[in-house]
């Protein structure tokens, strides 16, 4: 049956009932004009093309083109511009959740790191640190609710985003963790995503700004190996402090390297266990609260 | 990169233009991809191809247009072209350049059937 008009096969002059490839197999003789079609369509018409018959025989091919249909004032090839970004969706529901953030003067951080960096731990410093003010925290692993544990250990409101096979939050997620929780106005919402230095840059969640975390331990190199991370965050924070004398380490060198692919990123070395450089961390903190309720 | 869930962004457009214009097939589609944009082609060419099954792109040729890196130097105050993320300035070799472009990511068009 055609999948246009819904006609049936083709009827042979007998009224015998065959279908088109049967009569072209059988060599006979056919006509299969639909029955809306005038018997001879005036010439050019847009759907009719010659596939070999020789003109002028009775003979109309519908369908031949590459859509194997024919649909009338459809052409059978089309280009459509679309010019849309591939993760327009995601940056559409980001625009979203950065809109009721801003309404609400919540100054949300988006923490990216490798798995290890010590960003949950910053974090529990950080919440013991801010005391009263309000703040929550979505947390985003691919498996556990460990680290909203440890975050709500502090007595602070904590979602668990499990990405499963995923490798980063996107906004759609953290847009449902912000309907959850409900963050109170001028308040933090820390976001913890998940440990990866790479998919984590591409995926605007609605955030006022990225924090990449990096510890000592992991190399000066990183900035260089994973540029897009470091481009795309507004402070780096250099953990880990107090281990930089056990691994020769230098300091000078990962700043440098950090200047390097982002000339305009902050940075703060920290200690998140010592304690060295959060008092930086929180001026930080609190100018960039206070751009947010401006 | 997250090629699969690239992947997975095309087909959710191919799909929303599908409603929108009526269309059955896609026959080819045109991507634009900054140099900057981290996009591994080859995982995306693999993506493209699983994640497109049961979808109007379905066996779909993908073609990948590439679109020149670009930074401003804050050494000369050039915006410059640039092959790699961490190539110094190729008019003064300063080595502190923010990246102003290359980073795109998106559907140019769809030949359509």
């Amino acid at each position: 049956m055609c999948t246009v008009c819904g006609c049936g096969d083709t009827v042979l002059a007998d009224g015998t009932p065959i279908s088109h490839d049967e009569a072209h197999r059988l060599g006979l003789a056919h006509s299969h004009v639909p029955a809306f079609q005038p018997a001879a369509p005036a010439l050019p018409f847009p759907h009719v093309q010659a596939t070999g018959h020789a003109r002028g025989h009775d003979h109309h091919h519908y369908g031949t083109g590459p859509a194997g249909v024919s649909v009338p004032g459809m052409t059978q090839e089309r280009l459509i511009e679309v010019e849309t970004g591939i993760l327009a969706k995601n940056d559409s529901i980001a625009a979203a959740n950065r809109r009721v953030l801003r309404a609400l003067g919540v100054l949300a951080l988006n923490l990216v790191s490798s798995p290890g960096s010590g960003k949950t731990t910053l974090l529990c410093r950080t919440i013991e640190a801010l005391g009263d003010a309000p703040l929550a925290v979505i947390e985003g692993d691919q498996q556990t609710s460990a680290d909203a544990d440890r975050i709500r250990a502090t007595g602070a409101r904590a979602i668990q985003i499990n990405t499963g096979k995923g490798c980063h939050l996107d906004a759609a997620m953290v847009g449902h963790a912000i309907d959850a929780l409900r963050p109170r106005p001028g308040s933090y919402l820390f976001v913890e995503n998940v440990g990866n230095l790479v998919c984590p840059a591409g995926f605007d969640l609605g955030e006022a700004a990225k924090v990449a975390i990096l510890s000592v331990t992991e190399g000066e190199d990183k900035p260089l190996k994973y540029p897009d991370m470091f481009t795309a965050a507004r402070l780096a924070i250099l953990n880990k402090t107090d281990l930089a004398p056990h691994c020769d380490v230098d300091l000078d060198l990962y700043e440098a390297n950090l200047r390097r692919v982002n000339p305009g990123i902050d940075i703060i070395r920290l200690s998140a266990r010592t304690g060295e450089g959060m008092a930086v961390w929180l001026d930080w903190l609190r100018a960039r609260a206070a751009e947010a309720q401006a | 990169m997250h090629e699969m869930s690239l992947a997975e962004g095309i087909r959710s457009i191919v799909q929303d233009q599908a409603r929108a214009h009526g269309f059955a097939r896609v026959t080819v589609l045109r991507l634009e991809i900054g140099r900057f944009a981290g996009v591994e082609k080859p995982a995306l060419e693999f993506a493209f191809d699983v994640v497109m099954r049961g979808s109007p792109a379905e066996g779909a040729r993908l073609e990948m247009i590439d679109l020149p890196g670009k930074a401003l130097c804050y050494d000369c105050g050039k915006t410059v072209e640039l092959d790699h993320r961490l190539a110094p300035c190729p008019l003064c070799g300063g080595g502190k350049l923010i990246a102003q472009g290359g980073d795109e990511m998106r559907i140019k068009d769809m030949e359509v059937l």
